[in-house]
């Protein structure tokens, strides 16, 4: 190569050669590296989906347990007697409560991190917060288990304290209690809440991360108490971050149908119904109209949070 | 004079750091008063210690009289207006200017109107429905003065409001900032590090070094007789004359400060210089000579396009232009 050469342009390998075209072609690299992504999406992801969901428009025939493929809304309104209904208030209400206590919980957290976090405490922060996503779910929800059963450190810690008698008086509550905290509904909220837990505070972080210290203070300049500072400028730019992670939370529990097997009473959630209808009882049709419910309750749910404003400050 | 907010011997500090280190000052009530400094000299905690977002680890800041120790930002009568605006992005414009009276649960339609008038006072009427992030810098900065000043504060504080303006607008906002004040009345508290901003609109200015206030005066007091070496340097860029030079001196131990524009370049006389820089300004040009060992700085006010980098002129001032400082070293 001449040593006085201001381009080069002799001399360039295949690859080379081919990066320079991308380079004067950006949008050939553009369409190059969206195409498999869209193509798994479109076709793998969403495809199998709305299959899973025309499904929901046959009918199985109740004698010979086949599936009927003709259009009708059979399945819909099976969906509806009492016994599934309640499946679905169940697993609806759980994910409210579970969402709700969450972001409560998350918040301290998250504005710790946002806030006050620098350096080295930063990294402890996104550590511990991430630290129970690496190991496996399983062993998370089994641990609870033991955790939470009659037998278990709960229980020992309460009778240590001489306070086995309020565990007891808990457990006696309707709905709520149970034999022990591991076949309750309310080991079941638990053990929701700790596994979940994570994908509300790191979004929540994220936006908090974006209030900068001078709005909070210029409020309180502004003769803001610090409770009025948080429902006028703190809540509304955490908003978004509280819905992204609610988004998390309430999905993630809808769809679950591990947890309420392992832990809670023997009542079915969303999920197990559908495991169940899919496999052994072999009513595809209703296993889908039941896999809707979720994406219902989702859109409705994030069309009010549209309406609320809640993205008005993204 | 009433004063309107008085330091008392405070003290702030962070671990080892002395931001703020024994200021004694005081601030009348009327007054225009600049803070004026170097980054890091403590004149923004000096701000933030009046608008009671840190707390004084030593001494005591008065607003009007009363002891500011332990009172909450919110329950203070003074607003701050702040370097980066800190307008709240989920506002309107009428929102943020109309934050304080809701906090204070004015009537709705009252504080609508007063909104109005605060943003026609600083010249943006119809800008109410828009958000913060779809106005220019220097409307942004209008409104963030008008969300201050629509709370009718004792005291008004504003942190470098105009640091992230262009010159143009700087100027404008200059003069604007300075009219409202005196139409208002209202004390106003004005950090910068720019002492041209400081000179031209404060009525008194202080000037700070590392967390201490190294003088306070009229701005023609501060410009023509500094105190000490620092502000002769840091105001102006002054040239500082020590024992050594060779000119008339009462006493060696004692340094003068002599300004740029005071050295006359003469044809026979004074003393002989080398040219050793000469920058261009406009107005001005800026010569750096040297003196017999002393480096001087010469303000030139025609463009002389004879000068010459390494052209040898003599150069001469009047004694009477010599500002002799109390204190030699720094």
């Amino acid at each position: 190569m001449n040593d006085a050469a201001i381009m080069t342009r002799e001399n360039r390998s295949f690859l080379s050669r081919m990066s320079d075209t991308l380079w004067r072609k950006p949008r050939l690299l553009l369409i190059l590296l969206l195409t498999p992504p869209i193509l798994w999406l479109g076709i793998i992801y969403l495809g199998s989906l709305f299959a899973l969901l025309a499904q929901s428009f046959f009918s199985i025939d109740e004698f010979s347990g086949l599936i009927k493929y003709e259009l009708t809304l059979k399945t819909y309104r099976e969906l509806l007697v009492p016994a599934n209904l309640d499946i679905l208030v169940r697993t609806t209400l759980m994910a409210v409560i579970v969402t709700l206590a969450a972001a409560v919980v998350a918040f301290p957290i998250a504005y710790y991190a946002a806030r006050y976090a620098r350096g080295k405490w930063k990294a402890i922060f996104y550590l511990s917060v991430m630290l129970p996503l690496w190991s496996s779910y399983l062993v998370k929800v089994y641990a609870w288990k033991l955790i939470l059963a009659k037998e278990g450190i709960l229980n020992w810690l309460f009778e240590v304290l001489y306070l086995k008698w309020l565990l007891d008086a808990y457990l006696s509550l309707p709905l709520i209690g149970g034999n022990s905290l591991s076949v309750s509904y309310t080991g079941t909220f638990l053990v929701f809440l700790y596994v979940w837990l994570p994908f509300m505070v790191l979004p929540m972080q994220a936006a908090l991360e974006r209030v900068q210290a001078s709005y909070l203070e210029a409020s309180a300049d502004l003769g803001a108490t610090p409770s009025q500072t948080f429902k006028n400028v703190l809540f509304p730019l955490a908003l978004p971050g509280i819905i992204a992670g609610s988004i998390f939370t309430f999905s993630l529990t809808l769809g679950d149908y591990i947890i309420p097997q392992i832990i809670g009473s023997s009542r079915l959630f969303i999920g197990q119904a559908v495991y169940a209808h899919q496999g052994t009882a072999g009513n595809i049709p209703l296993a889908a109209a039941f896999t809707v419910v979720p994406v219902i309750v989702m859109g409705f749910y994030l069309w009010m949070a549209k309406r609320q404003g809640a993205f008005d400050a993204l | 004079m009433t004063s309107a907010v008085e330091f008392k011997k405070t003290s702030r500090h962070f671990g080892k750091v002395k931001a703020v280190d024994n200021v004694d000052l005081t601030i009348g009530e009327g007054e225009f008063f600049a803070m004026l400094g170097p980054s890091g000299s403590g004149k923004t905690t000096c701000l933030r210690l009046i608008a009671g977002f840190e707390q004084p680890t030593q001494g005591e800041i008065l607003i009007f009289g009363e002891s500011a120790g332990g009172v909450p930002p919110y329950l203070r009568n003074v607003n701050t207006v702040f370097q980066d605006y800190a307008l709240f992005p989920h506002l309107s414009v009428a929102e943020n200017v109309a934050y304080g009276l809701m906090i204070r649960k004015v009537e709705k339609s009252k504080r609508i109107r007063a909104a109005e008038e605060a943003l026609a006072m600083v010249r943006l009427e119809g800008y109410g429905d828009r958000k913060p992030s779809q106005l220019s810098g220097g409307q942004r900065q209008r409104v963030a003065l008008a969300r201050a000043l629509v709370n009718k504060p004792k005291v008004l504080l504003l942190d470098e409001p105009l640091g992230a303006l262009d010159l143009k607008l700087r100027e404008e906002m200059q003069e604007e900032l300075k009219g409202l004040q005196r139409s208002l009345g209202i004390t106003f508290v004005f950090v910068t590090h720019d002492q041209g901003e400081a000179l031209s609109m404060a009525d008194r200015v202080a000037v700070f070094n590392d967390g201490k206030v190294m003088q306070v005066g009229s701005p023609q007091d501060i410009y023509h007789r500094p105190k000490t070496r620092f502000v002769a340097d840091f105001v102006g860029s002054s040239n500082v004359l020590d024992g050594t030079f060779p000119g008339k001196q009462p006493n060696k131990n004692v340094a003068a400060s002599l300004r740029p524009e005071a050295i006359r370049i003469v044809k026979s006389g004074g003393h002989e210089a080398d040219i050793i820089s000469v920058s261009f300004l406009g107005a001005v040009t800026r010569i750096g000579v040297d003196v017999g060992g002393c480096k001087l700085q010469v303000l030139v006010d025609k463009a002389q396009s004879s000068l010459a980098v390494g052209q040898k002129i003599r150069v001469n001032w009047s004694n009477d232009d010599l500002h002799y400082m109390e204190a030699a070293s720094e």
